[in-house]
């Protein structure tokens, strides 16, 4: 065969150059359209770098960074449920009502019924499965769209959760493990443990995948990229820990600090010292750990990015579409279920509101800003993350900026459609490429 | 070519669905080493015939013969068990995922949980470099940043990836333009060369005569005739397809009236 001019050559096996050459590569993804977190990271930034200058002395604040993670973190639970929703182009409008009917079975177990709370905290996580399984079932047997199917769901669990809560009645929480994970921090050298595991922890496993492919002869990532994302995720990640284990309580002169919380021989009218990571930290964390690792590093992940990019494909390759469609469902709404646990927890309370108002667009626009396709095919559970963040800064910044409700309706969804025309363009780049 | 036993042979195959008889009484035979083309006009019952062999559309009646042994196929993964693989027209790649990924597309290698995905590279690397593929620049390069031709270089070599030993081919360069196509015929060349049997289905005649050993014609739902491609010409494989006879070659006449009824 004569060798054709356009003919490219396999790169070497070993180190392929440095970050100099990883930059290029990845700034030649983002103009093909591969654009990924970066929107929402950049985004991020600037609504950080807007708020400060704005309302510096309330936003930019210890506390208010708490708060925020605080207010956030039901959103990013729920987000990353609905990445493997959106993943296979498929949607799930009732993941907040799950997560409120979840909240609701918690409650009536836990308070009303007397269970311990692993047991009730079983039974909410199970009916978050129960609701999926149903709603995968009529989408993927019936070939109902899952617009229809959830939007059915939203309304219906509306009307379970009020059933079961009874009407206009709201179930407090009784259950110190449960009301602490929203609402206790970890102490200041757990926030640190934390960060070390992580850091070692992602430098150790990344750097065997580069050496083992090195030993076998293939290209990985060069030493320097591997070092500078280590030192990124070490700094990053080091100055939340740092920033969360300053004392957020603003100590008015004359008053005493109390040394630890709750204890009785403390001065009377002392202000408790509040510092530490959240525990919620922590869940967001492992889990954001545990849906990474399916979507990335196992062949069921691998079918359901398959399956969002091509079905028919999918299909033909042996994939059976309809369990990885009923399975993510199941998914989404489980991780709703732990979301209502999680505003339980926050509220000290479950009410029929619970989940309810604009928690599932919030949600949804979350792993939208993050990057997650509403195509299908695209999208990292990180992005949830990412995106919850971005929306969290916005709930939480917005306010301390102006008072009035209608502009921030509007802004807030501003941003969800400017998410959504990222995602809608850089399709048409990679499908054009 | 006749003394060596065809690797995949039918004998007298039917299928029908519902009242409208597709294959009627089809012969075939393939080689190992050699490219079987496979024309015939629109509705002649190609497809059919190769759902048929892939245990897509199960044959009604006849025989099916795998090295020599008659087989039952009645579902594709029979016909994998078997290393017959089909590459259909829309080549069912995941644009969003890349060249590994789409190559081992539901049989993944794993350690334990785990994606062994250091095994797959090298392995499609070796396919590739087996087919002696060199327009792909990266198996990390996502599909959607592929050209027409490199995808279907990548259907092929996910085809061959499983030792197979029947390649199917359904029209692989319908889409493609002049150099792409040149660099899949290449290809399905050396697929042959490697000890592969290829059928090949296309509506080029020109494509058919350079890169086939021997050419199946089908007419209205018969085999008109399976000859070697050195014995035929552009216009008898026109005239075999169209009125399924070409001088001494093709249908019986009493076939072609009973046909044309």
């Amino acid at each position: 065969m004569s060798v054709q001019v356009t003919d490219v050559d396999v790169p070497e096996a070993g180190d392929v150059g440095g970050i100099g050459d990883a930059l290029r590569d990845y700034s030649r993804r983002v103009r093909g359209g591969e654009v990924g977190s970066l929107p929402a990271v950049l985004g991020l930034i600037a609504l950080v770098a807007l708020f400060s200058i704005l309302q510096g002395d309330t936003f930019f604040t210890a506390l208010n960074f708490a708060n925020l993670l605080n207010q956030g973190t039901a959103i990013i639970v729920l987000a990353m449920g609905l990445v493997f929703v959106l993943l296979l182009g498929e949607i799930d409008l009732s993941a907040g009502f799950a997560a409120g009917t979840s909240a609701a079975v918690l409650g009536v177990t836990l308070t009303k019924q007397g269970w311990v709370w692993p047991l009730a905290l079983l039974a909410a996580l199970a009916t978050g499965l129960v609701i999926g399984f149903l709603i995968g079932l009529l989408v993927a047997r019936l070939g109902i769209p899952s617009f229809v199917v959830t939007l059915a769901a939203f309304l219906g669990l509306q009307g379970v959760m009020l059933l079961i809560i009874g009407e206009g009645g709201t179930i407090p929480i009784q259950s110190d493990i449960l009301l602490a994970v929203m609402n206790k921090n970890m102490p200041v050298w757990g926030g640190w443990l934390l960060w070390a595991i992580v850091v070692f922890g992602y430098a150790a496993i990344s750097l065997r995948a580069i050496l083992s492919r090195r030993r076998i002869g293939l290209a990985g990532s060069a030493t320097s990229v591997w070092i500078a994302k280590v030192v990124s995720l070490a700094v990053l990640f080091g100055g939340v820990v740092y920033l969360l284990n300053i004392q957020r309580q603003i100590v008015r002169p004359g008053r005493q600090t109390c040394d630890v919380v709750g204890d009785i021989n403390q001065p009377v009218g002392c202000i408790p010292i509040i510092q530490g990571v959240p525990w919620a930290v922590l869940v967001i964390l492992v889990l954001l750990i545990i849906g990474t690792f399916i979507l990335g590093r196992t062949s069921y992940g691998r079918h359901i990015y398959a399956v969002g990019g091509n079905a028919e494909a999918a299909r033909r390759a042996g994939i059976s579409v309809s369990m990885i469609k009923i399975s993510c469902f199941m998914i989404c709404s489980f991780m709703a279920a732990i979301a209502g646990v999680l505003i339980a927890s926050r509220d000290n309370s479950v009410s029929p509101t619970t989940g309810g108002a604009q928690t599932l667009l919030f949600a949804v626009g979350a792993a939208v800003i993050g990057g997650t396709s509403l195509f299908g095919g695209r999208g990292r559970v990180i992005d949830a993350v990412i995106g919850g963040l971005v929306v969290a800064v916005i709930a939480n910044g917005l306010p301390l900026v102006t008072q009035q409700s209608g502009i921030q309706y509007v802004v807030t969804g501003l941003v969800l459609l400017v998410a959504a025309s990222v995602d809608a363009i850089s399709r048409k780049r990679t499908s054009a490429a | 070519m006749s003394d060596q036993t065809p690797i995949l042979q039918l004998r007298g195959v039917n299928k029908s669905f519902g009242p409208v008889q597709v294959l009627k009484n089809v012969d075939l035979k393939v080689y190992s080493g050699k490219v079987t083309a496979l024309v015939g006009d629109n509705g002649a019952g190609k497809s059919t015939l190769i759902k048929g062999i892939a245990g897509i559309y199960p044959f009604d009646s006849g025989e099916y013969l795998f090295e020599g042994k008659p087989v039952h196929i009645s579902e594709p993964r029979q016909a994998n068990a078997l290393g017959i693989e089909v590459v259909y027209q829309d080549l069912a790649l995941c644009d969003n995922l890349d060249v590994v990924h789409n190559m081992f597309l539901g049989r993944e290698q794993s350690k334990g949980l785990i994606l062994d995905e250091i095994t797959m590279e090298r392995r499609a690397k070796e396919t590739l470099a087996g087919l002696s593929v060199r327009t792909l620049k990266s198996v990390r390069q996502q599909v959607s940043s592929l050209s027409g031709g490199q995808r279907q270089t990548v259907a092929i070599a996910r085809a061959v990836l499983w030792n197979s030993k029947v390649v199917i081919l359904d029209e692989p360069t319908a889409a493609l333009g002049v150099a792409q196509t040149e660099q899949v015929l290449n290809l399905v060349r050396r697929l042959a060369d490697n000890g592969l049997a290829v059928i090949i289905i296309s509506h080029n005649m020109n494509e058919v005569l350079r890169v086939s050993d021997n050419v199946a014609c089908l007419y209205l739902g018969n085999l008109a005739a399976q000859v070697p491609a050195e014995h035929l010409t552009h216009s008898q494989i026109v005239e075999l397809i169209t009125t399924g006879r070409s001088g001494d070659m093709g249908l019986h006449p009493d076939v072609l009236n009973g046909a044309a009824l």
